[in-house]
Parts: C-alpha cells; sequence; structure tokens
C-alpha cells in the first residue's frame, strides 16, 4: 500500500467524526486531533477501531497515547504494516 | 397557585404513524400498527405480533447527524430523539445557541430500557474479552438518560434535563412531572414524554409470562383487544410521544399555538398491599390516584367528558372500569365515553403513557373522540358497569371540555392527568 492510499483511507476515517465547523480541507499531515480539528476525545476511541478495521492491524494502549496528530496515526500503522 | 400549564408542542413516533400527521390520520382512521414479526417466529415466541414504529432512511437522516447515525442501536433513543425535536418543533421553538443553553427550558423524558440492542453487542464483546471494541457510544446509549441526554444537547436545555422510570406509568409521569416543575415556577418550558426500545429482548420477558395472546399471529390486525369478551393478553409495542409544556405566559408572549390546558393530576402507589402486588393493582390506590387528580385539577366528577384508560386487554380491563365508575361514582349510560389506544398500536410499555397522551390532545384540539378497535364483543363484566354507547367504535367529532388519562404500571404505581380545551 503506497503512502498516498494510506493516507487517503485515514482521511476518510477522520472525515466521519469532524464537526460541522471543521472541513475535510483543514486535515494536515501535522494536525492534531482534539486541538487543531475539534474531534470530540471520546471519538478518538471511535477513529482508533477504524483503522483497526481499514488496515487490518490492532493498537495498544500505547499506540493510542501516542496517537495525537495525523502524522501520529500514519507512522503508527507504517510500524503496524511492516 | 403557580403558574397555568398549557401544551404548545407534540411529537410523536408510534407504530402506526411516524410524525403528528401521519399518526392523526392513523388514529381518527383506525389504523393499526401491529405487524407480524418474522424475527419473533423464528425466536420461537408465542406472541410472533407486535407493534414498531417503521423509520425511513430519510426520517432518520433529518434527526441524526451521519456521525450519530454509525453504531445506533438504541431503538428508544431513534425513537425519543425524533418526537421529541419534532415536539420542539411543532412548538415553533428554537434550538439553543452555540454559547447560550435555554435556562428556561427542561426535559422530563423517560425511559424503561434503553438500548438492549446497544447492550447486546457489548456484552458478547465483553464476553469474548474484547472490552476494548466498545467503541465510544456504548455508555451513552445503554443509560437510561441516554435519551433525555441526546435531546437536552440538540436542543440546548440548561434547565432540568432527567429520565424517569415507573414501567408502563413512565410517559403519564414524566408529564405531570414537568407540570409540576412549571407550575412551581422552576422552569418556563419542559419537554416531556418517554421512549421504549422495540425487539425481542424487550419483549421476551412478557411472552415467557404468558400475558402475551398468542392465537393471532396470522390476525395481527385483531390481536389487541381491549374491553373485549376475547381479549387473551396485550399486544407489545415500542415507540415514542412527546409533549412541550409551557407556563401560559410564556406561550400567550410568543403567540404559541395552544392545543389543550393540563389542569393537574396525581401519582400514587397501592403498595404492593389490598389486593396490589407487583403485577396488579390496589384499586384503592387507582381510586384515589383519580379523586385527588381530579381534586388538584378542581374538576367535579361529573365533569369529565372523555376518560383515556390505561386498558391493556388483560383480564384486568373490567377491574379497570369498575375503578373509574367507583371513583366517577358514574355508571351505565351516565359514564364519561372512555377509549383506550392500545387497540391501534399495543401495549407501547415504558412509551404507552406519553403516545397516548399525544393522541389525547390531538382529541382536545380537534374535538373528536377516536373510535376502539377490537372491541365489538365488549366484555360481559364491563357491560355490567357501564353502557355500551360510552363506548365508540368510529372516530366522531364531539363538543368536550374535559379529559381524564391514567396510565398503570408493574410495581403497583399509578397515575391520572386531567386537560382542558382551551
Amino acid at each position: 500500500m503506497d503512502e498516498h492510499t494510506k493516507y487517503d483511507k485515514l482521511i476518510k476515517i477522520i472525515k466521519t467524526y469532524l464537526p460541522e465547523d471543521v472541513s475535510v480541507n483543514d486535515i494536515e499531515l501535522n494536525s492534531h486531533f482534539i486541538n487543531d480539528l475539534n474531534i470530540n476525545s471520546a471519538n478518538l476511541v471511535d477513529i482508533v477501531l477504524d483503522v483497526e478495521d481499514e488496515f487490518d492491524i490492532m493498537l495498544e494502549n500505547e499506540d493510542m497515547e501516542k496517537m495525537q496528530t495525523v502524522e501520529d496515526a500514519i507512522q503508527i500503522i507504517n510500524t503496524k504494516l511492516a | 397557585m403557580g403558574s397555568r400549564v398549557v401544551v404548545t408542542g407534540l411529537g410523536v413516533c408510534a407504530p402506526n404513524g411516524v410524525g403528528l400527521k401521519s399518526f392523526y390520520r392513523s388514529m381518527q382512521m383506525g389504523v393499526s400498527g401491529i405487524r407480524h414479526f418474522a424475527e419473533l417466529e423464528e425466536l420461537n415466541f408465542g406472541c410472533q405480533v407486535a407493534g414498531a414504529p417503521q423509520i425511513s432512511q430519510e426520517q432518520l437522516r433529518s434527526h441524526f447527524t451521519s456521525l450519530e447515525q454509525r453504531g445506533l442501536k438504541a431503538t428508544g433513543i431513534i425513537y425519543g430523539v425524533m418526537a421529541g425535536l419534532d415536539a420542539w418543533k411543532d412548538a415553533a421553538l428554537p434550538l439553543a445557541a452555540e454559547d447560550d443553553p435555554d435556562w428556561h427550558s427542561g426535559i422530563v423524558f423517560g425511559s424503561g430500557t434503553l438500548g438492549v440492542d446497544k447492550f447486546n453487542e457489548a456484552m458478547n464483546l465483553v464476553d469474548e474479552g474484547n472490552v476494548r471494541r466498545l467503541g465510544s457510544t456504548t455508555v451513552i446509549q445503554t443509560m437510561a438518560s441516554g435519551v433525555s441526554a441526546y435531546l437536552g444537547g440538540k436542543i440546548g436545555c440548561g434547565n432540568q434535563v432527567t429520565t424517569n422510570s415507573s414501567a408502563c406509568t413512565t410517559g403519564t409521569e414524566s408529564l405531570l412531572m414537568g407540570f409540576d416543575r412549571i407550575k412551581n415556577g422552576q422552569a418556563e418550558r419542559m419537554l416531556v414524554g418517554s421512549c421504549s426500545d422495540s425487539g425481542p429482548y424487550v419483549w421476551g420477558g412478557f411472552d415467557a409470562m404468558r400475558i402475551l395472546p398468542r392465537n393471532f399471529n396470522d390476525r395481527p390486525e385483531s390481536a389487541s383487544r381491549p374491553m373485549s369478551a376475547s381479549a387473551q393478553g396485550f399486544v407489545p409495542g415500542s415507540g415514542a410521544g412527546a409533549l412541550v409544556l409551557e407556563s401560559l405566559d410564556s406561550a400567550k408572549a410568543r403567540g404559541a399555538n395552544i392545543y389543550a390546558e393540563v389542569l393537574g393530576g396525581n401519582i400514587n402507589s397501592g403498595g404492593q398491599r389490598g389486593g396490589g402486588t407487583m403485577t396488579a393493582p390496589n384499586s384503592e390506590s387507582v381510586q384515589r390516584c383519580i379523586l385527588s387528580a381530579l381534586e388538584n385539577s378542581k374538576v367535579q366528577a361529573s365533569e369529565v367528558d372523555i376518560v383515556n384508560g390505561h386498558l391493556t386487554a388483560t383480564s384486568k380491563d373490567a377491574l379497570e372500569i369498575e375503578n373509574w365508575s367507583r371513583a366517577l361514582k358514574r355508571k351505565g349510560g351516565d359514564f364519561p365515553r372512555i377509549n383506550s389506544f392500545k387497540g391501534h398500536f399495543g401495549h407501547c410499555l415504558s412509551a404507552a403513557g406519553s403516545i397516548e397522551l399525544v393522541a389525547c390532545i390531538l382529541q382536545l384540539k380537534e374535538q373528536m373522540v377516536f373510535g376502539n378497535l377490537n372491541c365489538e364483543d365488549l366484555h360481559p363484566e364491563i357491560v355490567k358497569i357501564i353502557s355500551s354507547d360510552c363506548v365508540p367504535h368510529k372516530s366522531m367529532n364531539t363538543d368536550f371540555q374535559v379529559l381524564a388519562k391514567a396510565s398503570f404500571g408493574f410495581g403497583d404505581v399509578n397515575a391520572c392527568a386531567i386537560f382542558r380545551t382551551c
């Protein structure tokens, strides 16, 4: 899976959880899920589950804690897929 | 004395009609919402007929965001939020602005069990050792107050937001709790109502108690037979009803459409004494409940024009009629007109009171009494107490003023509310 596909898949997941006042175009690699994208912290749990389903991987508790930005998520996915 | 309280908004999600217009038409025309459920047959239920609102994807989309729809399995929340938001809209009330809750509006929205299908999903995951996969909405979909919590956030209520629970009395109790709060000057507007989940996990326990009819699986629309000699038990239902209660001052100030006035009511219990049990009513407490409802509404028994009973289609229907008759001291042809709407949509359990209240308020507003279904063969014990003329079979227009509504529930609990046209 190339980087581009991975990124697109991740954006598609994140998009579902964006509040009304944040557009999908606002998502950048260094966007912080809670501080920049205003995603409800409870929904981070759902993003993790969606990432697990989409990439067929399993995230540990420490992975979830490290996953603060879009870039963090990409890195964790890369590590798991490696 | 306190504030006078009026009804300014209605919303409903019933087995025979989702939305006020469709529901009113069904009540007026005597359309049944009872259907055969293949799922119940596959699961070996004795009673395979039931009532559940039929919600379209479009209706779901107009009440829930796409995010909220993800993993949304609590049918009670779906019905309750739809009915509640519709009632708010019907009252022409706004949703609160982003940083400004409406401090004078609150919610009492009851439930019985909530989110059982979500609970089932969660239990299976927990049993598999997979608790980490539950997702973020298991709690909010299965907490009893989930329905009032969803509604409170969508509307932006800053007054009391709570859920009551008293079995089949729940809906009528929620109305009286909201009424008290406005009357006491603690709120200007209260969204009241109740919901009940649908499906085998909710209905199964009643089937096991053998209090549901088993001989109507091929004739669903004939299954629910309140006051009938051939009644064989109640047909389980589900859904939600919602009413916006408002102080008369607030309603007048904003030029609201007023459906009817809530005059008062009472809630009590028979203490599971004196013939009352977990599942049967203490007749004295039922009569006391009706009498004190009239007393604190300052209405004479002779003024009651229409009674909407609890009347579930079990062997207790005749006893309920007797209790009304004794409390009102009226019998034969002097008894008010009486109806039960459970013939139309079954016994919607914790949602029964509120869905039936919506229909009652429509009767008051439209000056119409809705006909009873499936009681052409009135129970002989009932005919001994009241004239068969008191039990209309077809809807008809009629000038009337005062309506009394009662609900009774497991645990020997009772609620009675009195309304007048405006």
